[in-house]
């Protein structure tokens, strides 16, 4: 599902924030992506973003391998990928329902298919009563599941996460974990970044850890008896 | 693009046109001022141009013949003049008439005078062939032409300032060119600023729409939308303003000027608003699209 081989990215500054990755997450899977601050981490999540290219090595994802992806083809990707970032990133001047609604407008899916897939994913990550309210007046967790929903709303076969609970106090940042948990054993196949190791921990997923640009380790979650 | 998409994106450029009103109402005003300066000097452009054209048709040149020439040569000259191309027309003009003509204009109530003249015609050898130009700039070059034909004692060119006239309205059309360029650069410039406002304020948006998947052309639409609205409220507004000002200007001066009605014959305004309302327009959604296109590539890459 998505497989990096052999990744290095340095940046325009000359900085170079990965070295030699090497990572393969398979259909399903729910995958930690762990790291101290600087290690590398939202740089992954760009790059199977297509957001930016790789320096070195070859990224694929659904099969396709990024480096061969048109300028002109990047959105159709893109939309076979969710996305959500510690900061949320809804727009403020427009409430919940809209938020979500946006991610099918920008992929001009007919106005049905708004009316009947919004409301279903908002009541899927529990925000069905909500559905009028703007960003500032809901809580972060609630902020952030706005976000999940928009990211979901057109059916991606993967999630990215960057720091989702960043900005969350522990009882939201789990509803949001929970959230994740159980999109994940719909057939989303997850990836989170954090470093919350309380969350790690718990959570008995897949951990690749980051240091340095460079994989450190790599575990697989432990047998569930 | 999907219908529902088109009307998406219109809404988002309307908005953002108001969300930006300042911008907006300054690109509005500066594509207003060029396309009116343009519609002032459109007008006064076919207006001129038809005086000239006018002008032109009267300026004759006239050539005259040697004393005892016959009449065999006087035909083969005619036929010369025929084939020149920068002739419109000519017409032979014998002795008699051309007597009669300047009676008219120097003896005018001084009949007895004339009189005295009468059976001693005093142009006996001014019948002449009166030529009129298609295009007043070659002039010279016939001129010069039928000084040497074979037959011909003397060419008259009448001094109505065929070259000035000319000189003037190129020149007029030179400034008139100029001035439009300049305007155009500032309207472009107008627009890229307002649509780079306008990107600035929704930049957090465009950066969620782009990694939605939503494609270039989405992103781009609401800000075509915006500079072509732009630039359509902006020819609109003038040309409307123009249409007001031709027709009441053309009444005033049909009316205060009277004695000028021979001269000055105006061009009706359907026949120049024909063709000005779509160049304005066309002109106001090309500036407004160009001015978006430009500014979008600069700053988005899209
Ligand atoms: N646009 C950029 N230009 C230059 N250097 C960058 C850029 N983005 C990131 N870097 C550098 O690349 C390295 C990796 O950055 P990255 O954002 O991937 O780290 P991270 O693991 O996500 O950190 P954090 O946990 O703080 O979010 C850092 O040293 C950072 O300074
Ligand atoms: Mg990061």
């Amino acid at each position: 599902m998505i497989k990096m081989e052999h990744v290095s990215k340095t940046y325009q500054t000359g900085m170079p924030a990965l070295n030699d990755i090497n990572i393969h997450i398979r259909p399903g899977e729910f995958a930690f992506i762990t790291g101290t601050s600087g290690s590398g981490k939202s740089t992954i999540i760009k790059l199977l973003l297509d957001e930016l290219k790789p320096t070195k090595g070859k990224i694929l994802v659904n099969g396709k391998n990024l480096s061969k992806i048109s300028h002109r083809n990047i959105p159709y990707y893109r939309r076979n990928i969710g996305v959500v970032f510690q900061d949320f990133r809804l727009l403020q001047d427009r409430n919940v329902y809209e938020n979500v609604a946006f991610a099918l407008k920008v992929v001009e899916a007919t106005n049905r298919r708004i009316k009947k897939a919004v409301p279903e994913i908002l009541s899927t990550v529990g925000l069905a009563p909500k559905y009028r309210s703007f960003p500032k007046q809901l809580s972060g967790g609630e902020q952030q599941r706005v976000a999940i929903a928009r990211a979901l709303v057109n059916q991606p076969k993967i999630l990215l996460a960057d720091e989702p609970t960043g900005n969350l106090d522990d009882r939201n940042g789990w509803e949001i974990m929970r959230l994740l948990e159980d999109i994940n054993k719909k057939g989303t196949t997850v990836v989170v970044v954090t470093h919350n190791m309380e969350f790690v921990k718990k959570m008995n997923k897949r951990v690749i850890t980051i240091r340095k640009g460079q994989v450190v380790s790599d575990v697989e979650p432990t047998e569930e008896f | 693009m999907k219908i529902s998409s088109f009307f998406y994106s219109l809404k988002q450029g309307f908005k953002s046109i108001w969300r930006n009103k300042m911008f907006s109402l300054a690109s509005i005003a500066t594509m207003a001022a060029c396309i009116f300066l343009f519609g002032v000097f459109y007008s006064l452009g076919v207006n001129f141009s038809r005086m000239v054209d006018s002008a032109e048709e009267s300026i004759a040149i006239t050539v005259f013949f040697n004393e005892g020439i016959s009449d065999q040569q006087i035909k083969d000259i005619g036929k010369k003049i025929e084939k020149r191309p920068e002739v419109s027309s000519y017409k032979f003009v014998s002795a008699e008439e051309a007597w009669e003509s300047a009676k008219k204009d120097f003896f005018k109530g001084n009949d007895e005078v004339a009189a005295s003249f009468a059976d001693d015609n005093p142009m006996a050898n001014s019948a002449n062939y009166q030529i009129f130009m298609k295009d007043v700039s070659r002039q010279e070059t016939l001129v010069k032409y039928l000084q040497k034909v074979d037959g011909v004692r003397q060419v008259n060119q009448s001094q109505v300032a065929a070259k000035t006239l000319t000189d003037l309205s190129k020149l007029l059309s030179i400034i008139f060119v100029a001035i439009i360029l300049i305007l155009i650069a500032v309207a472009v410039f107008l627009i890229s600023n307002t649509i780079t406002v306008g990107i600035s304020v929704r930049k957090e948006e465009i950066a969620i729409m782009k990694l939605i998947g939503a494609k270039d052309s989405f992103v781009r639409a609401p800000f075509i939308v915006e500079g072509v609205v732009i630039g359509l409220i902006g020819s609109g507004i003038p040309v409307v303003l123009l249409w007001f000002m031709y027709q009441n200007i053309v009444r005033y001066i049909a009316a205060k000027f009277q004695f000028l009605s021979n001269i000055i014959n105006f061009v009706p305004e359907g026949t120049v608003f024909k063709v000005l309302v779509p160049i304005s327009l066309a002109l106001g959604v090309g500036i407004g699209y160009i001015g978006s296109r430009v500014t979008l590539h600069r700053h988005l890459n899209v």
